[in-house]
């Protein structure tokens, strides 16, 4: 019964996490580049435009739900589990979404790299 | 890509692993959180490895937002997975933990994935071409994707009215 809980939260964590890191690419691409900004126009409006960005809201309370689904699998699960597999799963999630919604372009080796961390990933639990 | 994008990708690294560490280690002396001790996630936040790990994984979070404002998604995760790599080297030459040849695969593994992606472009072109610094006050879509939707908008009704004449004449 505890690994239904454990795997349950694995995947509420790599849910909430491609769509927070969706989110936050997003918004941080229409803030645009944060160093010129800030060279440009100070640290203040960095955040400022950073914090009146409805898709950075929105992407941290998606991380928020990533986090503390985090702090519920780590006092179910061991973390040498949670961990990779949660990292391992939103690798390739994070890659497919990109694709989609972010257009961005996933090219063989993008997706070549991303499988490697993934599965590499998934190993350091052993 | 500059120095100074490296270094921000190096933060990225760095501070998720010792963020993630720490609250690792604050959390096992916290023990087990259930829905009907939700008291439970306020007293693990009062544990101080929790706390700094809490403000390490903030300085982690300003970087990742300063490496996704000028490079992909699927660029900026596995360029920054080499701190699983890290945590695996302190393991064992600093707590000197085994490390089994399966985890060695691993740290392989995620560092030819880093090597692979680090080898192409870090953002996408489209992204680079939109001028979204300048048209982004209010948060919304970059002024160029607004002017761009509206030919398109424009054509769709241009076809649609010849069809209405056809269909009328009948």
């Amino acid at each position: 019964m505890k690994a239904v809980y454990t795997w349950s939260a694995i995947l509420a964590i790599v849910f909430a996490s491609v769509v927070g890191d969706v989110l936050l690419a997003r918004a941080m691409k229409q803030v645009g580049d944060v160093g010129a900004l800030w060279r440009r126009a100070g640290l203040g409006m960095v955040v400022g435009r950073t914090m009146g960005n409805p898709n950075f809201l929105f992407g941290v309370t998606a991380m928020a739900v990533a986090f503390f689904s985090l702090l519920f699998a780590l006092s179910w699960g061991d973390v040498s589990l949670v961990a990779p597999a949660a990292a391992s799963l939103t690798f390739i999630g994070n890659a497919v979404a990109a694709r989609i919604f972010l257009h961005e372009k996933v090219d063989r080796r993008r997706w070549i790299a991303a499988s490697l961390v993934a599965a590499g990933v998934a190993l350091l639990a052993g | 890509m500059n120095v100074r994008k490296y270094l921000v990708l190096a933060g990225v690294t760095v501070f998720a692993a010792a963020g993630d560490s720490m609250l690792s280690h604050g959390m096992k002396q916290t023990g087990s959180i259930s829905v009907h001790h939700l008291r439970g996630v306020i007293f693990a936040v009062l544990n101080p490895w929790v706390a700094v790990g809490i403000l390490l994984l903030l300085a982690f979070f300003a970087a990742y937002m300063t490496a996704l404002s000028w490079a992909d998604l699927t660029y900026v995760l596995p360029a920054t997975s080499l701190g699983y790599v890290l945590l695996a080297l302190v393991a064992r030459f600093v707590l000197h933990e085994h490390v089994s040849p399966l985890r060695w695969l691993g740290i392989v593994l995620i560092t030819g994935g880093v090597g692979f992606v680090a080898g192409g472009p870090s953002l996408t072109e489209h992204h680079a071409a939109l001028p979204h610094a300048e048209h982004t006050e209010d948060g919304n879509e970059p002024l160029a994707v607004a002017t761009a939707k509206a030919p398109l908008l424009a054509k769709d009704t241009r076809n649609g009215a010849p069809q209405v004449g056809v269909t009328g004449k009948l």
